[in-house]
């Protein structure tokens, strides 16, 4: 009997000390916008987050894990920064997630690194970001992981000739010397590279001069929302696609903003990792899943790279509970199937392989709403910018 | 030559897109002088009802169109009784604390009850295709929104400076106690106009939005450029804005032809240039 009731002291002081054995909470910090013109990031991640959870269960092996949502209202690295150090700090998160814009991620890497906390991004795609600490793991993709598969394609269907019509701002630029760079090495030629301001409003004097050039191909990259619907809606009603210049895109039919986009967008083309129509069976079940919790949800390539960080995060948190450095070294090559295909985790880069499909929007038959259709797997690429 | 038509054609059905989304404005800042930033607030709830009786509802456009704009209306005689009748008599800062706390909230409601993404509003296929004018297409919508643009013009400046309606109202907000003596029913006065500047709003809306497309964030993405409209106008003129929009709109296409990369600059630029020699606008007669 007393060595009984020794034994069952020593099992309690054992399981108090020690906080990463069994049943204890992990916490998980993520970072988004939840309010302000960018909210609709903040709900896809949320959205996708919580399928996930439902779907697994708060159990991930030994432990529990908890999500904390903060709001960090678009891109503003301090505000992220002090997010970051409150969660480290009071609510002792072991997991950071989230992250749309850039600075917001390359504000925390100092901190991750610090207290050696994996951070997941769910969206963020400046291929530099994961040199800024070895904590960062990427669910989403890089700016040349779609652009320049784009490019090769685009030379290989006979396109020599192409403008290119970017927004004037940091991603647009790297967008377009990404496309510049690989369809001039297979020897096509880019006969105007345009930057439009990122206030622009009447996209027709940009259209008219692409139209003046009479390229094989305009190369567009926008911001979504309002510049995307202008830009699109503008190249339709000037008659380019009648007159045989085609469009080439990545991100502007994302699926959030598609149906308002309307007829206009048909026959699109665009290079993604992300289609909410393709086809495969997990591809269905995640969409299903989705809508069953929420009836009005959408799925674009944020929700898809907030469900692929959830799962990395519950892979790290089974293989090494709040270990940090245990804990990316257990996912570092990690393959799944995703709801976009097969993916897996690169080693080097920290972000994810994965297949680069080329799309065209299409009405769907059963559904009558406008779908990115996948026409062919492009490439099967990791970060493509890593070396630049 | 072909360059200066396009200049010509582009800025013209730009500067009429400013005029439309910004001519509710010109009424409530420039005739009633209230600094109503919840200008593009209206807008917003115009086109947001436009594209709920549209797309929500299977109705068609011609009839949604009204149907939205009377609805604004509505909106704003309800919201006038209650808030803005109170906002009148501040002073200029709290009218501006005001009315933009105003904004925030409709951005909150649509955001809640909509969402954060692009409101579209489908047009009817008469209005889908481009008209082939020779050296080159302009599609129909922008026709559209000239026209109107035309017919708004015309109908304000004939009830504002030629209807008794109109000289109740500049005597109103002239003088609103002696105003009122006289027999004038100010408060009446008062509805009408704001209601007539909260259609405008919406209509502008639902007609801008194939260039300025709605969503949650319209008020404030766009408030800049109604405010623009208006002070290069010139506060309580009417057609000092239309001359002001038009004006911008063939300025800001041009330059976009001509220098594309610095089009934002040379915008404002002449925008300040113009403010600090007329700081009361193009036709202005200046704050009271």
């Amino acid at each position: 009997m007393h060595i009984f009731k020794r034994a069952a002291l020593a099992a309690t002081i054992a399981a108090l000390c020690s906080s990463d054995s069994w049943a204890d909470t992990i916490k998980v910090g993520v970072i988004a916008e939840f309010s302000g013109p960018f909210a609709m990031y903040g709900k896809q991640y949320r959205e996708a987050v919580e399928t996930y959870v439902a779907k697994h269960g708060t159990q991930a092996g030994e432990h529990t894990i908890e999500f904390i949502y903060k709001d960090v209202g678009g891109s503003n690295p301090d505000v992220a920064k002090t997010l970051a150090q409150e969660l480290l700090i009071r609510e002792e998160v072991d997991y950071l997630a989230g992250f749309t814009f850039t600075p917001n991620a390359l504000a925390v890497a100092p901190l991750i690194d610090q207290s050696e906390t994996p951070t997941v991004i769910f969206n963020a795609a400046t291929s530099s970001i994961n040199k800024g600490s070895q904590y960062f793991l990427r669910t989403s993709y890089t700016l040349p992981q779609v652009t320049a598969p784009l490019a090769d394609w685009t030379f290989d269907q006979g396109i020599k000739t192409v403008v290119t019509a970017v927004s004037d701002y940091g991603p647009g630029i790297d967008a377009e010397k990404a496309f510049k760079a690989a369809f001039e090495k297979k020897g096509g030629k880019v006969v105007d590279a345009i930057r439009m301001p990122v206030a622009t409003t009447d996209f027709t004097p940009f259209i008219q001069r692409v139209r003046s050039q009479n390229p094989n191909a305009v190369f567009a990259f926008l911001p979504g929302g309002p510049p995307t619907f202008g830009f699109t809606k503008t190249y339709n009603e000037n008659g380019l696609a009648k007159s045989g210049i085609r469009f080439l895109g990545t991100a502007e039919t994302e699926e959030s903003n598609l149906q308002a986009l309307g007829d206009a967008a048909i026959g699109l083309t665009t290079a993604f990792h992300y289609s909410a129509a393709h086809d495969s069976d997990v591809a269905r079940e995640f969409n299903k899943a989705i809508k069953d919790k929420f009836p009005n949800a959408i799925t674009n390539w944020a929700s898809v790279g907030a469900y692929d960080g959830t799962h990395l995060i519950y892979e790290m948190v089974k293989a090494a509970g709040s270990d940090g450095p245990k804990a990316l070294e257990a996912v570092k090559a990690l393959k799944w199937e995703s709801p976009r295909g097969p993916v897996e985790m690169d080693p080097q880069t920290r972000t994810v392989k994965q297949n680069v499909y080329i799309r065209g929007v299409e009405r769907d038959t059963v559904s009558g709403l406008l779908v990115n259709r996948e026409k062919g797997v492009i490439a099967t690429v990791g970060d493509l910018g890593w070396t630049q | 030559m072909s360059l200066l038509l396009n200049i010509a054609v582009d800025g013209i059905a730009y500067g009429m897109i400013l005029f439309m989304i910004s001519v509710g404005l010109s009424v409530t800042m420039g005739l009633m002088r209230v600094i109503n930033l919840a200008h593009g607030a209206f807008a917003l709830v115009g086109g947001a009802l436009a594209h709920t009786i549209t797309l929500r509802w299977g109705i068609g456009y011609y009839v949604a169109v009204p149907l939205a704009i009377a609805g604004t209306i509505a909106l704003a005689l309800l919201s006038e009784r209650v808030l803005f009748r109170r906002i009148y008599r501040l002073g200029e800062l709290q009218q501006v604390l005001a009315t933009i706390g105003i904004t925030f909230m409709v951005i909150a409601v649509v955001n809640r009850l909509l969402g954060s993404s692009l409101l579209s509003i489908p047009l009817p296929a008469s209005l889908q295709h481009s008209l082939d004018l020779g050296f080159r297409v302009l599609p129909a919508h922008r026709l559209v929104v000239i026209l109107a643009g035309i017919a708004v013009i015309i109908g304000l400046v004939l009830t504002l400076d030629r209807s008794r309606f109109g000289t109740r109202l500049r005597a109103s907000v002239d003088n609103r106690n002696i105003a009122s003596s006289l027999g004038i029913n100010t408060d009446r006065i008062y509805a009408a106009t704001f209601c007539l500047g909260a259609g405008l709003a919406a209509l502008g809306g639902i007609l801008g939005s194939e260039l300025l497309p709605i969503d949650a964030y319209y008020p404030l993405r766009y408030m800049v450029l109604f405010l623009i409209v208006v002070s290069v106008g010139g506060m309580g003129s009417i057609s000092g804005s239309f001359a002001a929009a038009l004006a911008l709109g063939v300025l800001e296409t041009a330059s976009r032809y001509l220098i594309p990369d610095a089009g934002t600059i040379v915008f404002f630029a002449l925008v300040m240039a113009l403010l600090a020699f007329r700081p009361a606008g193009l036709l202005g007669k200046g704050m009271t």
